[in-house]
């Protein structure tokens, strides 16, 4: 009896341990920070790529409308991808792009613009990536939407795509 | 003389303060680094990574120490913007409370299995 009830323990203890192990070779081995609550635009300061100038935050999400911020960089090549539809959502007047321009070499960034096209109202300098991390982002090229209370509510990790460009209008409407 | 002398220590002892505390927040910039995960290269921490992810956190974690940030504030801040798996010491919270307990409760089975098996030899 004393055996029976050993080897019963012994049995749940192996499936737990089994069931366990298996959900986690099942899971992603690579981690992405999700958007889990509404966090608040960070406060930072950038230089505008165009005017040469230091701008506040708040100065630049002053508008009541909605935001997007792209983090991008010339030498990124899923950027290049993804640059059409920023193109293509540019023309929405219910949203503004703001370009944050992510550890780059200024001329090689104003290059790209020149020969691609620019759909940001206004791009502005992260020399060392300092900005990016405020908003937590981790690499680029990504996206936040940005709602009328300057909070963010959506991100976009990687190259945005014509299913994105849908919902985003979906939400600016 | 003798005041001479004391009034040079006091001054040898100022003039070194400054190199203290930069070998201070060197320290603790370093222990942070050392704690938090690099989310490109997730197999090392920030500390050991060199992506461009790594070398914008040193200069973040760096700028926040100058400015007065304590250590739990910069994790706390950088579990807001990553989530809790960016630092390798896990909170204990409902997605870790089996990773903190599991341990504890083999421990007791285990200490509660020696005191049976000894009271029984007795």
């Amino acid at each position: 009896m004393r055996n029976k009830l050993n080897l019963f323990i012994l049995i749940i203890f192996l499936s737990f341990c089994f069931a366990i192990f298996y959900k986690g070779l099942n899971n992603s081995n690579t981690y992405t920070p999700k958007i889990t609550d509404k966090k608040n635009v960070p406060i930072f300061k950038a230089k505008d790529i165009d005017l040469n100038i230091f701008i506040d935050s708040e100065k630049i999400f002053e508008e009541n409308i909605f935001y997007i911020v792209n983090i991008w960089a010339s030498w990124c090549i899923p950027c290049k991808k993804e640059h059409p539809l920023l193109m293509e959502l540019s023309k929405n007047n219910s949203v503004k792009l703001i370009g944050l321009n992510y550890r780059d070499n200024i001329n090689n960034a104003q290059k790209f613009i020149s020969e691609f096209g620019n759909p940001y109202s206004r791009t502005l300098i992260d020399y060392d990536g300092t900005i990016a991390v405020e908003f937590g982002a981790y690499g680029v090229p990504e996206t936040f939407l940005i709602d009328k209370n300057k909070k963010i509510i959506e991100k976009f990790i990687g190259p945005i795509n014509q299913q994105i460009i849908e919902d985003i209008k979906s939400i600016i409407k | 003389m003798k005041i001479l002398k004391i009034f040079l220590i006091i001054l040898l002892s100022m003039s070194f303060e400054p190199l203290k505390s930069e070998e201070n927040n060197n320290n603790l910039k370093n222990k942070i680094l050392k704690n938090t995960r690099c989310l490109i290269c997730q197999g090392q921490s920030v500390y050991d990574s060199e992506s461009d992810f790594a070398s914008s956190i040193k200069l973040f974690v760096d700028k926040k120490i100058n400015e007065g940030s304590s250590e739990e504030q910069i994790y706390e801040f950088l579990r807001e913007k990553y989530g809790d798996w960016i630092i390798y010491d896990p909170k204990l919270n409902k997605n870790t409370y089996i990773l903190w307990l599991l341990p504890l409760l083999l421990f007791f089975l285990g200490g509660a299995m020696i005191f049976k098996k000894l009271s029984n030899q007795k």
